[in-house]
């Protein structure tokens, strides 16, 4: 048995591992405390409510293994709905067909592309540090959309879009395949493609890297534009959810997008760190709040909660490496 | 001057042990020095010269020792804090000082430390340094922030710290060890007085030439045991190298005639203002080209050049016969550039990746599968290869490379550039951090695969390491080549004279 | 003088521009160079110098605090709460009541830091969320009107009436904010605990080898960012004179990118009082001058972030050269 658990820590890797057991612990415990956790509608809020947090997350975790930072997610991904809405608002607002919905998407992915891009340009070629970067652009942008929106929401979608926050498909929300294939094609990238890899190289020791040739500038502003392309589809969905887009829609998820990076066991100096543990991350925070949630408790005692969990969490691992030291002495 | 009793002892240490978790770091040694005295204490990675140091600086405690005196007075252990009040201090390889600070304060830097809230007299604080710094005939900047001195002035600074805390026996690591020859003279010469002035010196270092000229006694420590106690008078770099690792090394010519061999690499005329000028330099497959000259006298930046990081702006360079003239490093290594940096903590290696990982940077391309995607097991593959190939010593491929003694974390930085399948190599300092035993084996590596028919330029600044392994040797001095010289024809000594005059 | 120059090129660099963006704004609006204005330039960023100063401290020791702003929060809703409970208290007690409330916030950051090894950043992330998360639940959201008369009366320091009838004046929160500046300048240059901390920030592990106590200097720089957070927010609660819960979340990214700005280093060993303060005052002058000069309020942030890139882009172009001599050099 214990050679079972062995096992299945070395495949799965510690992180992993913990986190899974974490959240099989909560889940029993939530339908302990609540009958109507583990029933479909609630499972199904669930799917449709976490996978915003982990585009988010994924587009902040990029950047964070190159050792840099994404402050600007959540005003990326608005400003990419917006320019989604502005497209559509041009061919008739809730009257738009599909091929409007089509030209809205692809602006909206050039636009939250363009915002990373510009962002990792200033970080490769100028060398400033990112989390200024990203500060400003994320005040850049904010700017911007409220001078766009005065400050107000743009609505009227044609229900087609609608699909895409509310729909289900083989009985699973739309939203959470979305989410799982960009969680995919995000793990490949970064573990298994030449690109990923000099991420990961990167976030390490970036001089030692462009010695061994690798072009290090290109890497920056690529992975940053990436993370732009995912704040837009992030910012796509968030469109489709509410039917409306407002410039600080999802403002709240800026920290939570790290904390559940750092649950998920990442170098915050970059350099190490994977896309599985921190998809858990995500899930587990989801069904914290749910799980509060159903047991009466409001979202703001699940924030309160998350930061309590997370600094749970690192004493734990802290405790563990001190027990590994202790046992080395 | 050897003669026991004739200067009172510093220090006295007889049969200290040290156990750390069964494995015997140190095992009954004997070490003393007197006050005045600069004594070498040498040995290879690893044989316990920091565990001895860090147990007089009380950052230990002995698991056993016979006899611990310090300046006369019998000890059964100490704190850290009462070493530095007896007046022991060590100047650390890294040197522990603050790169954001001012000179004078970091000259004074112990005297804020404390818990005790006081004011900051920073005109009391400067002259203090100055007394310091004229005790070492040195003036320097005192309001210039650390990080734009050179290194070898901060280590000037890490010198008048110690003396500002009353030092009378400080320990120095590795020293000179990112110093150019000069620089290493200027740094000599302060120990020196020092010396003269009563303090006793511990001196640690790898290059064994400068041991000899320095220090007047050598202990030598060898997987933590004493080994012996000896006088520079009458020791050559050759025994010395013996006694630190049990085996005699073979430094011996290797020089062959390549005059014949077809040409890899040319540069005619190559200008590069405030770096170098008018260079002609011709490397000829298997041949092995020694460039030595002073930090500074533009060897690291001709290797820039031909790396393509810096773009000459009169002359040419040819490749296989070929106009080469490369933009960036990308560019240079397509075309069968590979070039092994001085610097192989920082520029080198990647410390916090994986061996595997370090090995496979420059040849990603050719580790991929049929979907464009990197390989795995063609990774792993491609690194028990080299580990084989070069003979190095690694646990898993997927430990941290920082795991690895410092040759082999050079053989790897070898493996990931012959992985390139290069046509010419340039070994920038190859042999900076890596001990004797090793440089060997590196050495060795190097002739093999000149034999094999690879173009090598060796740059470094100790002259018997490229005497003894090139084929040729070119003299490089303010930005110029000042000589060609033929090692089956010239001494070390000879080539010394004409370098440092 | 010349060193003067070459150690502080940043904060000389935002003098200049600060000084030249003054003068633009003088000679385009008459509103700008007129003492009402200034008066209130000064007063209206007096929270936000106070913040700066205190996460100034802690980004020299080489950390970084989120943290602070929603701290601010907790600490006037908490003082609110003990203040009316024991009857009302008076200027002594409220900074009393905050200064304690803002040290024990910030000493339980440096406290997990310390104690399990964790980075500022991840710390203060959690703590900040669960701060937040705790007032917003434990208030309701509900703000508190019901404040002691001492708390929100104006306590003017300084008036003046100009000859068209404009008055100008300086209140509690100025004077509060110059004292805070000066108390962190007297700290952190002028006495041997702040250079510790500069020494800490600049090479923890030398700082260590040299007997400087790690658990003493996290305290230290988040014990007064606590305290300089608990300050500030007794002074906003008596500008805006209600106590509401949410209305601080948001700031802190604000005045972080406010304070680099200023030449203060993410990673510790850097930074300078004056250099704050600038950078604090360049952002409270670029928004006050699109104000002047009538550009639409929607508009103001997104010029400011702008700035901020430009001004990130070229002082690091310049720096780009010393960038590359100083990694030659310490290799």
């Amino acid at each position: 048995m214990s050679d079972v658990i062995q096992r299945a820590r070395t495949i799965l890797g510690r992180e992993t591992f913990g986190l899974l057991i974490l959240m099989a612990v909560m889940v029993l415990g939530f339908s302990l405390a609540s009958p109507k956790f583990l029933t479909g509608p609630s499972l199904s809020s669930m799917g449709f409510q976490a996978p915003l947090l982990g585009l988010l997350t994924l587009a902040m975790l990029a950047p964070m293994i190159s050792g840099g930072f994404n402050l600007a997610i959540v005003y990326t991904a608005n400003i990419s709905g917006l320019a989604l809405a502005w497209v559509m608002l041009q061919f008739g607002g809730p009257e738009a067909g599909l091929g409007a919905i089509a030209l809205g998407v692809v602006a909206a992915l050039v636009v939250g592309t363009l915002a990373g891009a510009v962002m990792g340009a200033v970080i490769a070629y100028i060398g400033a540090h990112p989390i200024l970067v990203s500060l400003a652009m994320m005040i850049f942008l904010r700017g911007l959309g409220e001078f766009l929106t005065r400050g107000g929401d743009i609505s009227g979608f044609p229900p087609a879009l609608a699909v895409l926050g509310h729909g289900t498909f083989l009985g699973l929300p739309v939203p959470l395949i979305l989410f799982g294939l960009v969680a995919l094609v995000w793990h490949v990238m970064l573990r298994r493609s030449r690109h990923g890899f000099a991420v990961y190289m990167v976030g390490s020791n970036i001089r030692a890297t462009e010695y061994s040739g690798i072009d290090t500038k290109r890497t920056l502003v690529m992975i940053y534009a990436l993370s732009g392309t995912l704040c837009a589809v992030a910012g796509i969905l968030m469109a489709a959810r509410f039917n409306s887009v407002r410039v600080g829609h999802g403002e709240a998820l800026l920290l939570v997008t790290v904390l559940a990076i750092f649950l998920g066991g990442i170098d915050p100096f970059g350099g190490h760190g994977k896309v599985a543990p921190v998809i858990l991350s995500v899930l587990i925070l989801q069904v914290l709040s749910s799980g509060l949630n159903l047991i009466g408790a409001n979202q703001h005692l699940a924030t309160a909660v998350w930061g309590l969990f997370l600094i749970a969490v690192m004493i734990l691992r802290s405790e563990q490496l001190a027990a590994i030291f202790r046992r080395k002495d | 001057m050897l003669d026991d009793g004739a200067a009172r002892h510093a220090l006295r240490l007889k049969g200290v042990s040290k156990v750390f978790g069964g494995v015997k770091a140190l095992d009954g040694v004997d070490f003393d020095v007197r006050e005045g005295e600069v004594h070498c204490l040498a040995g290879e990675n690893g044989c316990g010269k920091s565990t001895l140091i860090k147990i007089v600086t009380g950052v230990y405690q002995p698991d056993g020792a016979e006899a611990f005196e310090l300046f006369g007075e019998r000890l059964e252990s100490i704190t850290p804090v009462q070493s530095r009040a007896r007046g022991v201090s060590v100047i650390w390889q890294d040197l522990a000082l603050f790169p954001n600070m001012s000179v004078a304060e970091n000259i004074a830097f112990d005297e804020m430390v404390g818990l005790r809230p006081r004011g900051v007299d920073y005109r009391g604080m400067k002259d203090r340094a100055r007394v310091v710094l004229a005790r070492l005939g040195v003036t320097l900047d005192l309001d210039a922030s650390l990080e734009t001195l050179p290194i070898a002035q901060c280590q000037v600074v890490a010198i008048a710290r110690a003396l500002m805390n009353e030092a009378r026996l400080i320990f120095m690591d590795e020293p000179t060890a990112s110093l150019t020859q000069s620089e290493t003279d200027r740094l000599l010469e302060i120990v020196r007085r020092l010396s003269a002035d009563g303090v006793a010196i511990v001196f640690v270092s790898h290059r064994l030439a400068e041991v000899l000229d320095i220090a007047s006694r050598v202990t030598v420590v060898r997987d933590g045991k004493l080994v012996g106690v000896y006088p520079t008078a009458g020791m050559t770099q050759a025994r010395l190298g013996e006694l630190m690792t049990g085996h005699l090394l073979e430094d011996h010519v290797t020089a062959r005639d390549m005059a014949t061999a077809p040409v890899v690499f040319q540069a005619q005329d190559l200008g590069l203002p405030g770096q170098f000028e008018g260079i002609d330099l011709t490397i000829r497959q298997g041949e092995v080209v020694g460039l030595i000259g002073l930090l500074g006298a533009g060897r690291t930046e001709l290797a820039h050049a031909m790396m393509g990081m810096s773009q000459p702006i009169s002359g040419q360079m040819r490749l296989h016969d070929q106009p080469y003239r490369p933009a960036s490093i990308r560019e240079a290594i397509s075309q069968g550039m590979a070039y092994v940096s001085e610097d192989r903590l920082h520029l080198g290696l990647l410390q916090k990746q994986s061996i595997a990982d370090n090995a496979a940077i420059s040849v990603l391309d050719r580790l991929l599968d049929r979907f464009g995607l990197i390989s795995n097991p063609q990774k792993i593959d491609l690194i028990r290869g080299w580990v084989t190939r070069l003979g190095i010593k690694i646990g898993q491929p997927d430990d941290a490379i920082s795991t690895l003694s410092g040759g082999n974390q050079q053989k790897v930085v070898l493996a990931k550039w012959l992985a390139t399948q290069p046509k010419l190599l340039i070994l920038d300092s190859p042999t900076v951090g890596v001990d004797v035993g090793a440089r060997a084996g590196i050495f060795r590596i190097v002739r093999d695969l000149a034999e094999q028919g690879l173009a090598i330029l060796l740059i470094s600044d100790e002259v018997s390491e490229v005497l003894y392994n090139a084929d040729r040797v070119l003299h490089m001095a303010q930005g110029r080549i000042a000589g060609e010289y033929d090692p089956r024809k010239v001494s070390v000594h000879a080539l010394e004279e004409v370098i440092y005059e | 003088m010349s060193n003067l120059l070459r150690n502080r090129q940043v904060e000389f660099r935002l003098l200049v521009v600060l000084v030249l963006l003054c003068i633009g704004l003088s000679l385009t609006t008459d509103t700008f160079l007129t003492m009402a204005n200034i008066t209130s330039l000064l007063n209206n960023n007096s929270v936000n110098l106070i913040w700066a100063v205190g996460l100034l401290v802690v980004l020299i020791a080489g950390g970084i605090d989120i943290s602070f702003a929603v701290a601010a929060s907790v600490v006037q809703y908490l003082a609110a709460k003990i203040l009316m409970g024991i009857g009302g208290g008076n200027w002594v007690l409220g900074f009393l009541v905050c200064g304690s409330l803002g040290v024990l916030l910030g000493l339980i950051n440096a406290g997990l830091i310390q104690r399990f090894r964790i980075i500022s950043i991840v710390v203060t992330i959690a703590t900040f969320n669960a701060y937040f998360g705790l007032l917003m639940f434990i208030s309701g959201g509900r703000s508190i009107y019901a404040l002691p008369d001492w708390w929100t009366a104006r306590v003017i320091l300084f008036e003046h009436e100009a000859a068209d009838g404009t008055w100008s004046e300086l209140t509690l929160p100025f004077t509060v904010m110059v004292v805070c500046v000066g108390a962190t300048w007297l700290l952190i240059r002028r006495s041997n605990l702040g250079r510790q901390l500069y020494a800490f920030g600049d090479n923890p592990e030398g700082a260590r080898r040299a007997g400087v106590s790690i658990a003493v200097m996290q305290a230290l720089a988040f014990g007064w960012c606590g305290l300089m957070a608990g300050i500030a927010g007794l002074m906003q609660v008596n500008i805006v004179q209600e106590v509401v819960p949410n209305a601080l979340y948001g700031r802190e990214l604000e005045v972080l990118a406010a304070v680099v700005l200023g030449g203060a280093r993410l990673g510790g060993g850097r930074g300078t009082v004056t250099g704050c303060v600038l950078g604090v005052m360049f952002v409270a002058v670029t928004q006050n001058g699109l104000n002047l000069l009538g550009i639409s309020p929607f508009a103001f942030q997104m010029i400011i972030g702008a700035a901020i890139l430009i001004a990130i882009s070229t002082s690091n172009i310049s720096f780009a050269g010393l960038g590359n001599l100083r990694s030659g050099g310490r290799k």
